[in-house]
């Protein structure tokens, strides 16, 4: 359970718009952590700063003990809110691209993943639903050997039954050295494979805890309390 | 197996109390091998450190005990299993009770309507 992502005041200003406002928290590693708001609450913003896609205006963001940059992008695996395939590709064009791209691609897993999210190799990506879409991106994703995986709203959008096996990926692929940041605003089916949340509203972190506390300690789902806190 | 959650309660409560029935029903038996960590996750579509958390309060309640290099087995002494039966029914029994006075009804009542009910229940399988 060492420490593995570390954000110490950060500020992320877009003009004068503050996305992210003197966010400090920690996680450790062996752990699925939801990272929960509502819209524009700076969820995405900080994935993409984690994930070394955009910098800090302020403040300090370490993975493993590094600053982030490209050390910690070779350990960082992320699925961002938009495809990381191409219109031209294959599922199987898609798998070899980054397999070339990064080293620490399974491809054995990726394939694996696939059949599982029963993905056909030879489909166009452009013909896939938005659920299969959705299996496809997450299969690329979890198929890494990294130590810090974030999924960027993996749910959002697709039918219950693509929810479920997306779920199911998640807690059958992930490895225990590793911890994964899932953001969501959906939280009914999901909440079950947390073990922390984090809420962010307006920029700002309003809370970090472990959820079975959430229930014991105030008798609630994590479900509720987010309807709560953003009502 | 199947579990219908409620998300207001801790998960790994649940998954214990689930457990512990299992056994009493006898659909787990003493010495049985118990699903891994891994396996009850994914079947549960839960957290694994839920479950862990799960196997670990049920080893402190010595009702699962760890065999080195083996994996988790329901205990094999008849004796607890009897005092989880006992520990259950005794759960139920409060509930039971609080709520039947939160209706109104005396200890008197309460014993009444119970054995009433039972004569009832069992005249009907008769």
């Amino acid at each position: 359970m060492s420490q593995l992502l570390q954000f110490q005041h950060v500020v992320k200003k877009y003009g004068r718009k503050k996305a992210l406002d003197d966010v400090t928290f920690q996680i450790t590693s062996g752990k699925i952590i939801g990272l929960l708001g509502s819209n524009g609450s700076g969820k995405s913003t900080l994935m993409k700063l984690a994930a070394g896609v955009t910098q800090p205006s302020s403040g300090h963001i370490s993975i493993n003990g590094k600053s982030v940059g490209r050390e910690t992008k070779l350990i960082t695996s992320f699925m961002p809110d938009k495809p990381l395939t191409e219109d031209w590709m294959r599922v199987d064009d898609a798998i070899a691209f980054h397999r070339d791209f990064y080293t620490d691609f399974d491809e054995v897993k990726a394939k694996e993943m696939l059949d599982f999210m029963k993905l056909n190799a030879r489909d166009r990506v452009t013909t896939l639903s938005k659920g299969m879409q959705e299996r496809l991106q997450l299969s690329l994703v979890l198929s890494r050997d990294a130590k810090l995986y974030m999924l960027d709203e993996p749910i959002g959008g697709v039918d219950p039954v693509a929810r479920g096996k997306i779920l199911d990926a998640i807690v059958e692929y992930y490895n225990e050295d590793s911890s994964i940041i899932v953001s969501t605003h959906l939280l009914n089916d999901i909440e079950r494979i947390f073990d922390e949340v984090i809420l962010i509203r307006e920029g700002k972190l309003l809370l970090q805890e472990d959820v079975e506390s959430i229930r014991f300690n105030r008798g609630k789902s994590i479900d509720e309390l987010f309807k709560e806190v953003y009502a | 197996m199947a579990i219908e959650f409620d998300n207001n309660l801790p998960i790994y409560l649940q998954i214990m109390n689930y457990l512990k029935k299992e056994i009493i029903m006898g659909r787990l038996k003493a010495g049985d091998k118990i699903p891994s960590v891994r396996e009850l996750a994914s079947e549960l579509q839960i957290n694994p450190n839920t479950v862990q958390r799960t196997f670990q309060e049920l080893e402190r309640e010595l009702i699962v005990e760890t065999r080195r290099g083996l994996g988790r087995y329901v205990t094999s002494e008849e004796s607890k299993i009897m005092e989880i039966k006992k520990e259950m029914a005794s759960e139920l029994l409060d509930r039971f009770i609080q709520g039947m006075q939160e209706l109104g009804f005396t200890s008197n009542d309460i014993i009444t309507i119970v054995s009433d009910t039972i004569t009832d229940v069992d005249a009907k399988k008769g």
